[in-house]
């Protein structure tokens, strides 16, 4: 575990030196947050029917989609990609640690650096000045942070899936931006996923992407609870188990038939 | 028990082929057209521990992925090779903590971290026992004169200091085997001195075994006793800098420094090969006349004010050597 911990710890400091991005996008999702909200509010009181979610609720999920928006599988490490493309990858095959996990371990720190960075200032923000509500209980609170957890490693074995990719594509930036913009829609991060069409709901459950964004939220908001809330739980892990096999066995492969580039 | 045994190692590549202009870039993408490319064709060598092993060929001779295999980094495509008893590629992650390697066109720093903390993490990534890790750093920090640098950002360094770093890097975990991969490519006089005479120390105090890869002469001359020479994927050549020479021509070279302008030296057994103001150079066949007897001959007959012998550039003998081969 040390070679591992450790290369997320350095990567992660490395990555909380860029605080003016940090401040930059602490606004600007403040600023979508704010319009986001305006939008869903007029949806909630001129549309007649009764919805799935009440407005406070909804409100809430908007700001913790926009606090949170970084955990998404948005891109691969950007040091992964320079070395690929330069082969300096070449040394990652000189350390003596297992190379997925050796990877998983600096798209971890890629999910985990900005999103704590941002998270904690917005969330405090949303509260204080938008109508954003705190966790529904304390075992609600727990459970977020339970299901958040899940969430990160899910999204990382997502994010590790799309930097083993590199090894065939090269810049990987296809792959990396279509499964984002799959990702981002799929996981609630637009619209949350109760407010789908009644017939993409099964669709919606079974693939990965609610577990990276509807069900931490749902914990938080309490409308995921008592046996409901193990089974969403599992789901995340099954996936994220499942994907952390593929990316192992993909690998495999590429090593196999890696060619360094620049000679 | 030799520290490296290569046989009869092959590595192909697949490369898809492009054809030229806007047409060939459309239909490749309807038919691609592959080619193989074969970077290694069979090579084979042993090395003993403690060699310093000069690794030489032309850009494209298959050097690189040489070291690569070895280090575990490729997988080749066919043959054997053990290192330390091992095989690098089935047994990767085990081969790798006893080996250090350096590529000089890349660093294997992090970038925007302090050379130390580079230096700490790999201790880690290596399992160093703490107090090893700290006698062995110092100790570095000592051959190489790093002092000054450790607490500077990689991408602040010039690329001399880099590269005594990422030597330094490459041997914290005090390996068996070093593979320096073209260690003083674009570096300045002063600072390709002080890799060699780090290296050339590794190597002569703590008997570390170096495969180094160049198109440096000057590294191959003055550290490699052995010298395996390898072009299009095939050994060359496996012996010693003398026996390179021999290979080529028996020639060697006397240069003279006259003392006055007005003499023309002229003599049966040399030719001479330029002149330049009062600096002469000729070239002789020691078996048809000794050196002595030419020096004898020529101080004799003509009023010099200074002389020596030299051999020829080993720049030249490997160039004549790939125009050989490759013709």
């Amino acid at each position: 575990m040390r070679p591992y911990l450790a290369i997320v710890s350095a990567r992660t400091r490395m990555l909380l030196q860029y605080r003016a991005a940090a401040i930059a996008g602490f606004g600007t999702q403040l600023f979508w947050g704010w319009i986001r909200v305006a939008i869903f509010t007029a949806f909630f009181q001129s549309g007649g029917a009764a919805q799935p979610m009440t407005l406070t609720d909804t409100i809430t999920y908007l700001w913790l989609t926009q606090a949170l928006l970084l955990l998404l599988p948005f891109r691969i490490d950007a040091e992964m990609q320079a070395m690929v493309r330069d082969g300096s990858v070449a040394y990652e095959l000189t350390r003596p640690a297992d190379l997925y996990w050796y990877w998983f371990s600096r798209q971890l720190a890629a999910r985990v650096a900005p999103t704590i960075l941002r998270a904690g200032p917005l969330m405090l923000a949303a509260g204080i000045l938008f109508g954003m509500q705190p966790p529904a209980s304390w075992l609600a609170a727990g459970l977020f942070l339970l299901g958040f957890l899940c969430a990160l490693m899910l999204s990382t074995a997502i994010t590790t899936l799309m930097a083993i990719s590199l090894l065939w594509t090269t810049t990987g930036d296809g792959l990396a931006r279509l499964l984002s913009l799959v990702a981002q829609f799929l996981s609630g991060s637009y619209v949350p996923i109760l407010l789908f069409p009644d017939w993409s709901q099964p669709i919606l459950a079974v693939l990965p992407f609610r577990g990276i964004m509807d069900t931490p939220f749902r914990l938080y908001l309490g409308t995921l609870a008592g046996p409901e809330a193990a089974c969403a739980m599992l789901h995340q892990l099954l996936w994220a188990s499942l994907l952390v096999l593929l990316g192992r066995a993909i690998l495999a492969r590429g090593v196999t038939r890696m060619v360094v580039q620049g000679g | 028990m030799a520290a490296i045994t290569v046989e009869n190692l092959v590595k192909t590549y697949t490369v898809a082929e492009r054809r030229p202009g806007t047409w060939g870039a459309l239909t490749s993408l309807a038919h691609r057209r592959q080619r193989e490319v074969h970077a290694l064709a069979g090579v084979s060598f042993s090395i003993q521990p403690g060699e310093l092993v000069g690794y030489i060929g032309p850009n494209g001779a298959g050097k690189s992925t040489t070291v690569k295999i070895l280090s575990g980094i490729l997988v080749p495509s066919g043959g054997s090779a053990t290192v330390l008893g091992r095989v690098p590629w089935e047994q990767r992650i085990a081969h790798v903590a006893q080996i250090g390697v350096v590529f000089g066109q890349r660093t294997q720093l992090w970038w925007d971290l302090p050379v130390t903390e580079s230096f700490d993490l790999l201790r880690e990534i290596y399992r160093v026992p703490p107090d090893q890790y700290r006698r062995t750093r110092d100790e570095l920090v000592d051959i190489m004169n790093l002092a000054g640098l450790l607490d500077t950002p990689v991408r602040q360094l010039s690329l001399g200091q880099r590269m005594r770093c990422d030597l330094a890097a490459a041997l914290l975990h005090r390996p068996q085997i070093l593979f320096l991969d073209e260690p003083t490519i674009g570096l300045d006089a002063v600072a390709k001195l002080a890799v060699r005479d780090l290296v050339r120390r590794l190597n002569r105090e703590q008997g570390l075994t170096v495969i180094l890869t160049t198109h440096d002469m000057d590294d191959i001359e003055s550290l490699c006793t052995r010298v395996i020479l390898i072009n299009e994927g095939r050994i060359l050549l496996d012996g010693t800098l003398e026996h390179m020479r021999q290979m080529v021509t028996t020639e060697r070279r006397m240069a003279i420094i006259l003392a006055d302008e007005a003499t023309w030296i002229e003599v049966e057994d040399a030719q001479v090969l330029h002149r330049d103001g009062l600096r002469l150079t000729l070239s002789f066949d020691p078996e048809r006349i000794s050196a002595a007897q030419l020096i004898g001959d020529i101080s004799s007959r003509y009023a010099i004010r200074d002389l020596y012998v030299e051999n020829a550039p080993i720049e030249e003998i490997v160039a004549q050597i790939y125009m050989d081969r490759t013709a």
